[in-house]
């Protein structure tokens, strides 16, 4: 099961309400996923590189943000959203700053970059969404998911969007049955993995293509040949977003597009509530087809 | 005219409200508003009512049908009209996966496209497909037809048994076991029987189609096998 959803402005228009209509797709993809919900945001540009932190709970996360700053005679620019703290650092600092989280423990990294903020719990998917406000953010583009747990435990760390690389998420509808080989593989090439998750692997192996000269749609076009199992996936990047089923078809897919914006959703259900649906060029993805789309 | 908006009435009352009918109804027209994507709208319907669904349905819409007309203004998400017995199913913009699955019985017409598995394992229905089907449809079709005007996906007709498969445009490839026929008057016949169902009556050439069906080896008893079992 899991829900998928993703919303990519192609106007100014809606970026204040980016945050709200994501919101109510992941709210209705609940019954796909009841178990935990994550979602990305591709908000404003900062100034310098954000990080997006998780505690186990928002005290102590609190506490090792200032330990942080305290050790390291930092004054950041910190936003706390329950579990989570989106932290503006100088790209410079941002090497010393992971290191100083991995040695001292307290938070994890999620996800980091120019735009991009991740967040995600366990829970009802309108309550994830609720705890962190997702409903009042603004942005240019997001993804989000909503885990029916099958084959492991419910925890935060299973959940989606996985982000291996900087401005970079995927959220993955389906299992992939050669990650383990790929993970290695990829571990070889100098990338880094907190989990088990097949996901994450898939998310892993974009990075490298892009690190390596692809494009977003270059890197899902070689996933083809590379990804063995069923999948939806929906990636984000900091100016990009993408959708690419496998070549059966396996996991269930919806598209939306109008003048303003490009909608996904694993059902049209989530897709309901966004503004001039019934205007727009409703359509199922192709299977084995990269769609992509690109801010300029 | 009964008219049911989703958004003011659930979709169970909508369904219940559609299976007590008494066979002797005069409430044989109705109309549904805001479907909204809801899955099994319409579903079970056993009488010759009319219910127009006025917008994009999820999935199992008009499933197990007998003897109603179904008309869906809008998408139609995964196994429309699966395991119709009777009865006629009219989807005015395109089908998901699975359209008009193992049905036994009744038409199934899409003006659009329908993706993948379209007719899988059908033992009876005819499909009339206005636009392109998707790969593995008739994908172990028993019997009936599936009639497409576009094109058909890959492995069109896999494991097929003895439904007939005509398609227009082009056929991306053919399943296991499943292989181009002559085309007879016989044929002939019956696909312009089954356009007119359609409503094609005149505007479709049915010397344009080619015919697909089972080359009979693969579930056919075959001696040169014996020593498999």
């Amino acid at each position: 099961m899991c829900g998928i959803v993703g919303l990519f402005l192609k106007t100014p228009r809606l970026e204040p309400q980016l945050g709200g209509l994501l919101s109510g797709m992941l709210g209705t993809m609940t019954d796909r996923g009841p178990d935990s919900a994550g979602f990305a945001v591709y908000g404003r540009e900062a100034a310098g590189r954000k990080i997006t932190l998780r505690g186990p709970d928002a005290p102590s996360l609190r506490r090792t943000i200032a330990a942080l700053q305290a050790e390291l005679g930092l004054v950041l620019d910190v936003q706390h959203r329950d579990t989570h703290a989106v932290l503006v650092v100088p790209e410079d600092r941002e090497t010393e700053i992971r290191a100083w989280l991995a040695a001292n423990g307290g938070a994890d990294v999620v996800g980091s970059g120019q735009r991009m903020e991740i967040y995600k719990e366990v829970g009802l998917p309108a309550s994830v969404a609720g705890r962190f406000d997702l409903a009042a953010m603004a942005g240019t583009h997001g993804i989000g998911h909503t885990r029916m747990a099958t084959e492991s435990a419910v925890t935060t760390n299973g959940a989606h969007p996985f982000s291996t690389g900087p401005d970079q998420c995927l959220v993955h509808n389906g299992s992939l049955s050669n990650h383990n080989a790929l993970r290695r593989s990829l571990r070889r090439e100098g990338l880094t993995f907190a989990t088990d998750n097949d996901s994450e692997v898939a998310a892993g192996y974009l990075t490298w293509r892009m690190r390596e000269g692809a494009s977003l749609k270059g890197a899902l076009e070689a996933s083809l040949a590379d990804l063995d199992g069923f999948f939806t996936f929906v990636v984000g990047t900091r100016d990009g977003f993408a959708v690419l089923r496998d070549p059966i078809a396996c996991k269930p897919a919806i598209m939306a597009e109008t003048e303003d914006y490009v909608a996904f959703g694993s059902e049209y259900r989530a897709l309901v509530g966004l503004p001039d649906i019934d205007g727009a060029r409703v359509f199922e993805p192709e299977p084995a087809t990269v769609y992509a789309w690109e801010r300029h | 005219m009964p008219l049911v908006d989703l958004r003011q009435t659930t979709l169970r009352e909508l369904n219940r409200s559609l299976h007590a009918l008494d066979p002797d109804t005069n409430e044989t027209h109705w109309r549904v508003r805001h479907p909204d994507g809801r899955h099994a709208v319409a579903a079970g319907l056993s009488l010759p009512i009319a219910v127009e669904i006025e917008g994009h349905v999820g999935y199992y819409c008009a499933g197990m049908n007998a003897q109603a007309e179904i008309v869906i203004h809008g998408n139609a998400g995964v196994g429309v009209a699966e395991n119709m017995m009777s009865g006629r199913v009219h989807v005015r913009g395109d089908a998901s996966q699975s359209a008009g699955a193992t049905a036994h019985g009744g038409l199934l017409v899409i003006d659009g496209n329908a993706s993948a598995r379209c007719g899988i394992s059908m033992k009876g229905i005819d499909i009339v497909v206005k636009g392109s089907v998707g790969h593995m449809s008739a994908f172990m079709a028993q019997s009936g037809t599936l009639t497409v005007l576009g094109d058909a996906g890959e492995a069109l007709g896999d494991s097929l048994y003895e439904a007939r498969l005509y398609v227009r445009g082009s056929v991306k490839s053919l399943g296991a076991d499943c292989i181009e026929k002559e085309m007879r008057g016989e044929h002939r016949a019956e696909l312009s029987e089954k356009l007119a169902a359609a409503g094609l009556q005149g505007e479709v050439d049915p010397g344009e189609f080619r015919r697909y069906g089972s080359a009979r080896r693969l579930y056919q008893f075959h001696v040169d096998n014996a020593g498999a079992y």
